[in-house]
């Protein structure tokens, strides 16, 4: 376990406990940024360099703006009256620690079947991706197209502004 | 054709690491080559600074700097150190971590992506496969820090100028990635390396740039487009826009933080051109075979300094466009284009060699060009001024 | 600890992050940031198993991760868009102030 893993994994999970802590949403969604910035340095660290650059230009790049623009739109950035937790937020708190439980549990007792140490590096150039994609994936690469499209016009009626009923 | 001109630094970057025991040398290569661009682009920054207000000045009928070093040449370093000395003021409501850390995140992403940019044969200093996609992954970054910038200064202006800024940006990194995109499938990579050899071969004399097919000069116009839009530079500055928004984004900033902010822009201007040189203008190769005997990285910014001024002209040329018209422009007119120049690069790459892909491609060109002028950005006549008099 | 225990555990904690953030935040727009984590936690799972499984050059966990990322994106922009048609409309974004199903 290298001390790159370390320091980056730190990062993913600092961002991603001040993301959910802080009071301020505009801090939190700059938390988020790094966050993300610090799992796309962790893709990078796994040789999956395509999708550590795809995870920076979309997360990143648009999700994060995306994220940002909302709040500001909604008025996020003003401290709500009864404070930013919900009523039964210990609830919410047990069912997270018992999933994380349940999931290091799972981990930790089937290290037996995991591949000991590091395999060969896999040389994955953007060729074999294009060829994939062209490939063996072209079915879900234009069910994605149609969702992403089916996505842009619903969050533009979704969003738009009603224009005005005669009463 | 290799000269030792050519390769100058590589050696020199060889010669230096020779010193060093065999476990640092990749190291210190590197960390070489990182003081390369650091100590290089921030003087072309200031090389571009007083190109920039002597050729303003002289579009716009005056001067502009002349006092300081002879034709003002020495005016960048006079200006450096005001910025330096200047005080440094954070308003007092201001996010103070958030307004820190804009300029220095602008700073740093711009200056990673010069790192896959090829600046002369053999030297680029991280040759990845998918060195344009880091590239356009780093310019997505940029548009955090403008808005970092907006919002953590509490002041209506600097955030209004931000989400302009931000809109802006987005809108126009579509038609930046679609026009590279004709490039990339054209040339079977995403390697900024390999795009540039593609582009250096030569048939009697003349080069293979893409600047020269139907739709690499399409798709060049609208990158250089949608570049001066990522750019925020004129005729899209409004968010900076300095008759109306004071400063824009960083109107709060003083001092050396304003100075980091210029040089994020500036340097993005550079790294901006550096892409689209690569991408159209060849890169590093010559414009004809027989001046392959000039080094590289010569021609590399010659050709950079050449968009520079390009982008100057522009500015003091071309009135600022209204928000709405700018997005509208992005959306109704260079994206619908720039999907078709995808299209003409595939037909230009079917249709295999012949005088019949050029005549092919530029016609269908010429023909969408002219029939979107005249529909998709059509407003109504304008007729004569009805005036409202207050009573 | 083997290398891939180290990324599962490191996917499973920020799911359980995300999952607390999901669940325990007033605004709705923290909601769909807490979501966003959780699909990075996958993303990571996949690719992880990607890079130490038995065939990395089918590409499987990286494609699985990269359309992960698309669709993820896509979901963001719906959920964000019908956060703000709400507010638009309660004018509030409090999960906790939006209990009743009549308008």
């Amino acid at each position: 376990m290298s001390f790159i893993f370390y320091v980056l994994a730190a990062l993913s999970v600092a961002g991603a406990l001040a993301a959910v802590l802080l009071k301020n949403t505009v801090h939190c969604a700059l938390a988020l940024t790094a966050a993300f910035a610090g799992l796309a340095l962790l893709f990078l660290q796994l040789d999956a360099q395509f999708a550590g650059f795809a995870q920076i230009l979309v997360y990143i790049g648009a999700v994060a703006i995306l994220v940002v623009f909302a709040i500001l739109l909604t008025r996020g950035s003003e401290t709500p009256k009864d404070g930013v937790y919900s009523r039964n937020w210990p609830v919410g708190l047990g069912v997270a620690a018992c999933v994380f439980a349940v999931l290091g549990w799972a981990v930790l007792h089937s290290m037996f079947a995991f591949p000991q140490g590091t395999s060969a590096v896999p040389v994955v150039t953007v060729l074999d991706i294009g060829n994939a994609l062209m490939g063996r994936y072209v079915l879900p690469l234009e069910i994605v197209a149609l969702l992403l499209t089916a996505a842009l016009i619903g969050a533009v009626i979704v969003a738009m502004h009603e224009k005005e009923r005669p009463k | 054709m290799i000269s030792n001109a050519d390769q100058i630094f590589v050696l020199l970057q060889h010669w230096l690491v020779s010193f060093l025991p065999a476990a640092l040398q990749p190291v210190a290569a590197v960390l070489l080559s990182v003081v390369g661009i650091v100590a290089v682009f921030p003087t072309l920054f200031a090389l571009a600074v007083w190109m920039e207000r002597k050729g303003l000045g002289r579009i716009q009928n005056r001067l502009g700097p002349n006092r300081v070093g002879p034709f003002g040449l020495l005016q960048p370093i006079a200006d450096g150190i005001k910025s330096l000395t200047k005080e440094d003021i954070v308003p007092l409501s201001a996010d103070a971590v958030v307004h820190f850390m804009a300029p220095v995140v602008l700073v740093v992403v711009v200056f990673m992506g010069i790192a896959v940019l090829p600046i002369g044969r053999n030297m680029t200093l991280v040759s990845m496969d998918s060195g344009l996609l880091f590239f356009f992954a780093m310019g997505a970054s940029t548009e955090l820090s403008v808005f970092m910038a907006g919002w953590s200064s509490r002041n209506k202006y600097s955030l209004l100028g931000a989400m302009r800024g931000v809109a802006q940006m987005i809108s126009y990194e579509v038609p930046l990635l679609m026009s590279s995109v004709a490039v990339v499938m054209i040339t079977g990579s995403l390697s900024l390396d390999k795009i540039v050899a593609a582009q250096n071969q030569y048939t009697s004399g003349l080069p293979h740039w893409y600047i020269f097919t139907p739709w690499g000069l399409a798709g060049f116009v609208m990158f250089a487009i949608a570049a001066t839009a990522e750019t925020n530079r004129s005729p899209f500055d409004l968010p900076e826009g300095e008759s109306e928004l004071v400063a824009g984004y960083f109107t709060e900033y003083s001092g050396f933080k304003f100075a980091l902010f210029f040089l994020g822009e500036y340097v993005g201007m550079l790294s901006i051109s550096g892409l689209g040189t690569t991408l159209f203008l060849g890169g590093w190769s010559a414009p004809l075979s027989i001046l392959g005997v000039v080094p590289s990285w010569i021609w590399f910014f010659a050709k950079v300094m050449l968009s520079i001024c390009v982008f100057i002209w522009v500015r003091g040329t071309l009135p600022r466009m209204r928000q709405d018209q700018l997005m509208n422009f992005a959306w109704k007119f260079v994206l619908p284009l720039t999907l078709l120049n995808l299209f003409v690069a595939a037909l230009w790459r079917i249709l295999g060699d012949g005088w019949q892909r050029w005549v092919v491609c530029s016609a269908i060109l010429l023909l969408a060009y002219g029939l979107m002028a005249r529909i998709g950005m059509y407003r109504e006549h304008i007729g004569p001024r009805k005036y409202r008099y207050a009573e | 600890m083997t290398p891939l225990a180290g990324y599962l555990l490191v996917a499973a904690l920020l799911f359980s992050i995300g999952l607390a953030g999901a669940l325990t935040r007033r605004n709705a727009i923290l909601v769909l940031i807490g979501i966003e984590l959780m699909l990075n936690a996958a993303n990571l799972n996949l690719i992880a198993f990607w890079r130490y499984g038995p065939h990395p050059e089918a590409l499987t966990g990286m494609m699985f991760a990269i359309f992960s990322i698309a669709v993820a994106a896509a979901e963001a922009a719906v959920g964000l868009g019908l956060v703000i048609s709400i507010h638009r409309h309660a004018h509030t974004t409090d999960l906790d102030a939006m209990n009743r199903m009549k308008g």
